[in-house]
């Protein structure tokens, strides 16, 4: 069961009236197995959210569950055996001096399982990737040879939850495609529950079942994939977003 | 897009030097030795250690023996860079000389780089009042001159060579644990950190396997070139009496006999004086060349 939870959820910067809220009171469910996005300008707290559920950020008020458990409470192997992330850029989210092999052991050995190479095996021809790139480093692969890496870096644990920051804003447009199939064909065989960050409206679509749409920290509005082809958004803001990428996308 | 495109190649595998640690040695040692400076300083610090290795094989008198007949005699072929005030064959006390130099570097960055990796890091990584803290009692050893602090810690342990090596070593840690600190800075917020953290890694694991490898060029740079200043440091407390005790041949202390005689017999002090500046400058140089090799984006700038 992996359910997340997420209520009340705060982030508050400076003292007294002078405190800005970078993230105010975002609430919001997505079930076991679904997929849910979260859309929005720069600077609306997307990326944040994440981070408070994978316990990067600490000073967050509120409650994060997830499978019923809050996630402070949880303990710290059996949370991170549970949630996987991926980062938006590839080229900063895999260390430059570690092979790959190096790469896709670390979270092995920190959680002490077995039959490392096995996994480490399977993950790389899970996401597509020749087994001898094991003995790669970083500098030697495609952006999107990376971002792959990344995401069996992320599986290797075999999380119920992926939160994925941005996966393919910083590949090119032809290798996003891949990514993103490659992505979806690991969710419909695992039954993951993914938590999407992205700015771009097509790929939500592509990906999710449900989203919320973001502005200056806090949600506006909580749609449907449904919604996006009719634009049938209630607030202002939402349907100017979703209004602006279908115009985007019937120009493209 | 609905199936998956098999991968495309991988792009031509450049720097194929970072296979492996004994690969990437090599490399750079390659990269120094194509440098005429770093060169030299490769050359005079293999020649301290041939010297150190094979003294009895090189010198050509017992170091120690004495004969006071053929006092501050001038350099010659019986006696290469003359003789001292006893009588002593310069030229063989520079050569047993090198043991003692090399004593030092080696302990010297043997403890210093350790500890101020360790504290860097750490400072770095956990930050807060433990950063400060860390940082602060960093400043008090940074604030006095290097040579100044060494002979207040030499006078408080008490003259000799041990005490001179942890005197040098407690007052050249600081810079390097600055350095380390201003890399971790910059490091922790990285996102394969952030993923080790997600992994649930250990602070002390995250700093052992994500930060170090990246602080090592240039904390390596930065100890080569204090291993300069410790050579002078060395010389300098030897000069003063403080470092090897006579009748250690260490230079420094070869050189405070010789000013006595300074004017009259000049290779007393020029030898020994000559052997310190040119391991001094070796170290300086490596450490220059250290840095262009370990630093690919300035090796790309220079060439």
């Amino acid at each position: 069961m992996s359910d997340i939870t997420i209520e009340g959820l705060t982030i508050r910067l400076g003292l007294g009236a002078q405190a800005r809220r970078i993230l105010d009171d975002v609430s919001f469910k997505v079930r076991s197995g679904e997929s849910f996005g979260l859309v929005g300008e720069s600077g609306s707290g997307k990326s944040t959210i994440l981070k408070c559920i994978g316990l990067l950020l600490t000073t967050w008020e509120g409650r994060i569950e997830i499978g019923g458990q809050p996630v402070r409470e949880a303990k710290r192997k059996a949370r991170c055996r549970d949630v996987q992330m991926v980062f938006q850029d590839p080229y900063g989210s895999l260390h430059p001096r570690h092979s790959i092999r190096t790469t896709l052991a670390e979270p092995l050995r920190i959680h002490g399982l077995d039959r490392e190479a096995e996994r480490m095996e399977r993950a790389m021809v899970d996401v597509g990737l020749p087994v001898d790139f094991l003995d790669r480093y970083p500098h030697e692969l495609s952006g999107g040879q990376r971002q792959r890496v990344a995401i069996a870096r992320a599986l290797v644990l075999e999380p119920s939850v992926l939160l994925l920051d941005e996966p393919t804003s910083a590949l090119d447009v032809s290798v996003q495609a891949e990514v993103l199939n490659l992505l979806a064909k690991l969710r419909a065989e695992r039954g993951l529950t993914y938590l999407l960050v992205s700015h771009d409206l097509a790929v939500v679509d592509h990906m999710c079942d449900q989203f919320a749409i973001m502005l200056q920290g806090r949600i506006v509005e909580i749609l449907d994939r449904a919604a996006i082809p009719g634009n049938a958004a209630a607030h202002p803001y939402s349907r100017e977003l979703i209004g602006a990428s279908l115009a985007y996308e019937r120009a493209a | 897009m609905t199936a998956i495109p098999m991968h495309s190649s991988a792009p031509p595998r450049r720097l194929a030097g970072l296979r492996s640690g004994a690969d990437y040695l090599g490399t750079v040692l390659r990269h120094l030795a194509g440098n005429p400076s770093s060169a030299f300083g490769l050359v005079v610090i293999l020649a301290l250690i041939v010297m150190a290795a094979f003294a009895p094989l090189i010198a050509t008198a017992d170091p120690y023996a004495q004969d006071l007949g053929a006092a501050l005699q001038p350099p010659s072929w019986a006696h290469f860079f003359g003789t001292d005030e006893v009588g002593r064959d310069v030229f063989s006390r520079l050569v047993y000389g090198a043991r003692i130099t090399l004593t030092i570097i080696a302990l010297v960055g043997v403890i210093v780089g350790p500890i101020g990796l360790a504290v860097g890091t750490v400072a770095g990584y956990f930050g807060g009042w433990f950063d400060t803290a860390l940082m602060r009692i960093t400043d008090i050893f940074l604030s006095f001159p290097g040579l100044i602090l060494s002979l207040a810690f030499v006078a408080a342990l008490g003259a000799g060579l041990e005490n001179a090596i942890v005197a040098i070593a407690l007052t050249s840690w600081p810079p390097i644990a600055r350095l380390a600190r201003a890399e971790t800075l910059t490091l922790r917020g990285a996102d394969y950190v952030s993923a080790a953290k997600m992994q649930g890694a250990s602070a002390a694991r995250i700093i052992w396997k994500q930060i170090v490898p990246m602080c090592l060029p240039s904390v390596l740079t930065r100890l080569t070139l204090s291993l300069a200043t410790v050579i002078l440091t060395a010389a300098g407390l030897g000069f003063l009496g403080l470092g090897a005790q006579p009748p250690l041949p260490e230079w420094g202390a070869m050189i405070a006999i010789g000013r006595r005689y300074m004017l009259e017999s000049w290779w007393l002090v020029a030898f020994p004086g000559g052997a310190i500046l040119c391991v001094s400058l070796a170290f300086n140089l490596i450490g220059d060349g250290l840095r262009d090799a370990l630093d690919p984006k300035q090796r790309k700038g220079r060439h």
